[in-house]
């Protein structure tokens, strides 16, 4: 069985975000890019199926900047077998959206019948929760999101899903989708060699337009603004004086 | 312009909080019609038939819907879709599981978290953990949107709606319900209660996060906590606060042995009166809150406690 990887580059999770003066957007020029949280969790269980001998292959996709290369390495060095790079946009700052990620991943899914798509969640750049979803829409296969536990066994999978509820464990059918959760696993650091051996793996490089794919976003941004800003509050000296604090405000 | 609104039904029962919360938003883009779907749902649809605002109700019962499985939800909501312009839901996870699935069903975008509603095309949604505000207008036909319920009232109980019984679509068989783990709590939940004091990593172990929680009935208080007291086991993930789990915005919101990483500040930073216990007083949650202790959380919180009473 192939496992597919869809990993998004976007800011560092560590960066403190700067919304641009003239509102236009976030400023990214600079500022540390990385593969997102969530994806490096779903490249660490693909390449702990292989190593269970439940996979064969794990190829990483990425779309966006051609600077998503860097991030496809990343996944090459942690143990992806080969990436492919589809370039759909030439400035940092146009984020593809999940529809047409989805609609790309579809096509690439047609062309690599992998069992299963191991997803992040969500990006925590636009902070969506949907290509998975989608994806899975439009391929008419099954979807296990958010999950925290994942046990493929043969025509179908186990998923144990974090809900609003506390943990939902549904079955399945193969092939799937499925978004990974924070808990899932801890993925592993990608060692000096293995860096070294990650230049060498097959990167194939595509465009939007070899899928036949139309990128237009279907949400124009009007405007990217700051949040308002809490008021500055106090230190209080001791316990008596926040309790005291507290009934002022009539908090408590 | 007619708008269908999922409303968040569990086990038979109307999740009526986020649900009333979600046609706050919902009216502002037209006449409301809200779809109560599961195994049994008639209950759920009397309670929402009663929600100001909703003027009609769509009860689906089938044993396919039983467990919010998001194929039939999904396919069951596109089946309705062709009447209204706008889909929507409270952003809860099984609405985030679901609408998705149904935006590409149709081939429209799906609008997340939504925090603002300027017109029937245009939102405001939070993107960066909370960090910019996002204005998007759509150029789709329609419009799937789940809305953040932390920043919208609930609307009122006064309603009489009508309520129609409908068929489910028929089932994709593409995945089935094995188990749901839900502990049971009689403290008020996380995403409704007016207070909530949460644990982070400083609390040390599960044992010790029993601090949190006397302190949290002294108050009657919801439960939260960090990511990391989740990871280390100290509490279940259905408490976690954050860009990736719950976001809150009570009255009252106590912050003990966190240190207020942005990814945590992105589920509270909107609540009206922050506190903050944490014994670095370099911590990062000083900087939002409104009330700081620099104080050694196992000897503030029981203080704290005690003088509450
Ligand atoms: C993709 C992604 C998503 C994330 N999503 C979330 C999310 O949804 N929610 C979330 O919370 N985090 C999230 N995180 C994690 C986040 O970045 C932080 O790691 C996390 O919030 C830290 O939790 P903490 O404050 O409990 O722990 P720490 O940062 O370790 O802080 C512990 C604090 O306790 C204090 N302390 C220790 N002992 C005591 C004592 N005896 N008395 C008083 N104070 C004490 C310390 O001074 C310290 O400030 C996410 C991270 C990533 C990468
Ligand atoms: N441009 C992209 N390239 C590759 N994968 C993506 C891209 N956008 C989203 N994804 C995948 O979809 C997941 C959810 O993203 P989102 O729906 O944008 O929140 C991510 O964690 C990735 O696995």
């Amino acid at each position: 069985m192939k496992v597919l990887v869809p990993v998004k580059r976007v800011i560092d999770y560590n960066v403190k975000v700067r919304v641009k003066a003239d509102g236009s957007g976030v400023d990214l020029a600079n500022v540390k890019m990385s593969m997102n949280p969530f994806d490096e969790i779903a490249v660490e269980q693909a390449i702990r199926l292989r190593e269970a001998g439940k996979a064969d292959e794990v190829v990483a996709v990425s779309i966006g900047v051609k600077q998503s290369q860097e991030t496809l390495r990343t996944a090459l060095a942690m143990g992806a077998d080969r990436a492919i790079l589809v370039i759909a946009a030439d400035d940092v700052h146009t984020d593809i959206e999940p529809l047409a990620v989805a609609k790309i991943l579809k096509a690439i899914v047609d062309e690599e019948q992998p069992g299963i798509v191991l997803a992040g969640k969500q990006a925590i750049d636009n902070d969506m929760n949907a290509t998975g979803q989608m994806l899975s829409a439009l391929l008419g296969w099954s979807q296990g999101t958010f999950a925290s536990e994942l046990d493929v066994d043969g025509d179908s999978a186990t998923v144990t899903r974090e809900v609003d509820g506390g943990l939902q464990t549904i079955k399945v059918k193969m092939p799937a989708i499925i978004t990974v959760d924070l808990r899932l696993n801890e993925p592993r650091y990608a060692s000096l060699p293995n860096i070294m051996k990650a230049k060498k793996k097959p990167l194939d490089e595509k465009t939007a337009a070899d899928y036949g794919v139309d990128v237009t976003p279907r949400l124009e941004i009007v405007g990217t603004t700051e949040p308002e800003a809490r008021a500055a509050g106090i230190k209080v000296g001791s316990v008596d004086e926040l309790v005291e604090k507290l009934k002022e405000a009539g908090a408590v | 312009m007619a708008v269908l609104l999922l409303a968040e039904v569990t086990d038979g029962e109307l999740a009526l909080d986020a649900t009333a919360k979600a046609v706050t938003a919902a009216a502002k883009l037209g006449d409301v019609t809200a779809l109560c779907a599961g195994a049994n749902a008639a209950a759920a649809g009397e309670a929402a038939a009663k929600i100001e605002g909703v003027s009609k109700v769509l009860v689906a019962e089938d044993a396919s819907l039983g467990h919010r499985l998001a194929e039939p939800t999904a396919a069951l909501i596109a089946s309705l879709a062709g009447d209204y312009e706008h889909i929507v839901a409270p952003a809860t996870t099984d609405a985030k599981n679901v609408l998705p699935r149904v935006a590409a069903l149709l081939d429209v975008m799906v609008i997340s978290d939504v925090s603002g509603v300027v017109d029937g095309n245009t939102f405001e949604r939070p993107i960066y953990a909370g960090n910019a505000i996002q204005t998007v207008k759509s150029s789709d036909s329609k419009k799937v949107v789940s809305f953040r319920t932390s920043t919208f009232d609930a609307a009122g109980e006064d309603g009489s709606a009508s309520v129609e019984t409908i068929g489910a679509a028929a089932d994709p068989a593409l995945s089935e319900w094995v188990e749901d783990k839900v502990a049971a709590s009689d403290r008020p939940e996380l995403t409704s209660a007016g207070v909530v004091v949460s644990g982070g990593r400083g609390v040390g172990s599960e044992e010790s996060f029993a601090l949190i929680e006397t302190l949290a009935d002294k108050l009657g208080a919801a439960v939260g906590a960090s990511r990391a007291a989740v990871d280390s086991g100290y509490a279940p993930n259905d408490w976690q606060v954050g860009q990736t789990g719950k976001v809150v915005a009570p009255d009252l919101y106590v912050a003990v042995g966190i240190s207020g990483a942005i990814q945590h500040l992105a589920g509270m930073k909107d609540s009206k009166i922050i506190v903050a216990i944490n014994k670095d007083e370099e911590a990062p949650i000083f900087q939002v809150a409104d009330f700081g202790l620099v104080a050694d959380l196992f000897d503030a919180v029981p203080e704290l406690t005690e003088k509450l009473g």
